[in-house]
């Protein structure tokens, strides 16, 4: 089976080449693939626990006693 | 007043598929550059995309506001992200739609981006993002290529790329 091609334009000629990737370049595409997904997964694990705290925060403050409109006012929401 | 000129020629993605969509060799002469895309992938990969500029991975940053039909978020996140191309288990012929600004990108400061992009899918979720992103590098953008999420670009995939005069 051939590998994927990638499509190339040169802006300078117009010069549309469809280039077959070589198994270096689609073994280095597989990597960065999966950098790339590693790194997307930490970010939105980051962004999910600073979700979960914020709504931890937010119940505590209200087990204070805090009204609703308190909490929004201190947590920005 | 601007006027926008089509760089190179328009890309349409065959019946092979397509790993990257690359436009090289880009000029200098204008003031702005604008992307027009629509994209589907044969992968389920639900995942933001990336480009590369010059052929680069880093110094890339991004904050991202995203609705999905039923909530909105934000995100924040060190890729070169232009959103989701459609994935494959997406309504069959739909594909995702993407407008992208770069202003000054010839210049020798860093290089900021803007990104308007949604997936199309006929059922409830569907994804909308906007996208703020700087890629922190002063050299000139003459080279962006363009990844899908996972798999390769299906056919019918297009991409257009347009400079902007007197902006």
């Amino acid at each position: 089976m051939p590998n994927p091609t990638r499509i190339e334009v040169n802006c300078t000629t117009g010069e549309v080449l469809e280039i077959e990737l070589t198994d270096a370049e689609v073994a280095q595409m597989e990597i960065d693939r999966a950098e790339a997904e590693a790194r997307q997964a930490e970010e939105q694990a980051i962004a999910d626990a600073k979700a979960d705290a914020k709504l931890t925060a937010q119940a505590k403050l209200a087990a204070l006693g805090l009204t609703g409109e308190e909490v929004a006012a201190l947590t920005n929401n | 007043m601007p006027t926008y000129t089509q760089i190179g020629s328009a890309v349409t993605v065959g019946g092979a598929g397509a790993a990257s969509i690359d436009f090289s060799s880009i000029p200098s002469t204008y003031t702005d550059l604008v992307l027009k895309l629509s994209l589907r992938q044969d992968s389920g990969t639900l995942n933001y995309a990336s480009m590369r500029f010059n052929n680069a991975t880093t110094n890339f940053t991004y904050r991202t506001l995203e609705g999905n039909g039923a909530s909105a978020a934000s995100y924040n996140g060190a890729t070169g992200t232009y959103g989701f191309p459609v994935p494959s288990p997406a309504t069959s012929s739909t594909f995702s739609s993407a407008d992208i600004y770069i202003p000054n990108y010839a210049g020798s400061t860093n290089k900021s981006f803007t990104i308007d992009t949604v997936t199309e899918n006929n059922a409830t979720t569907a994804y909308t993002d906007l996208i703020a992103g700087l890629w922190s590098n002063s050299a000139a953008i003459n080279q962006i290529t363009f990844y899908p999420a996972g798999g390769n670009f299906v056919q019918y995939s297009t991409a257009y790329l347009y400079g902007v005069s007197n902006a």
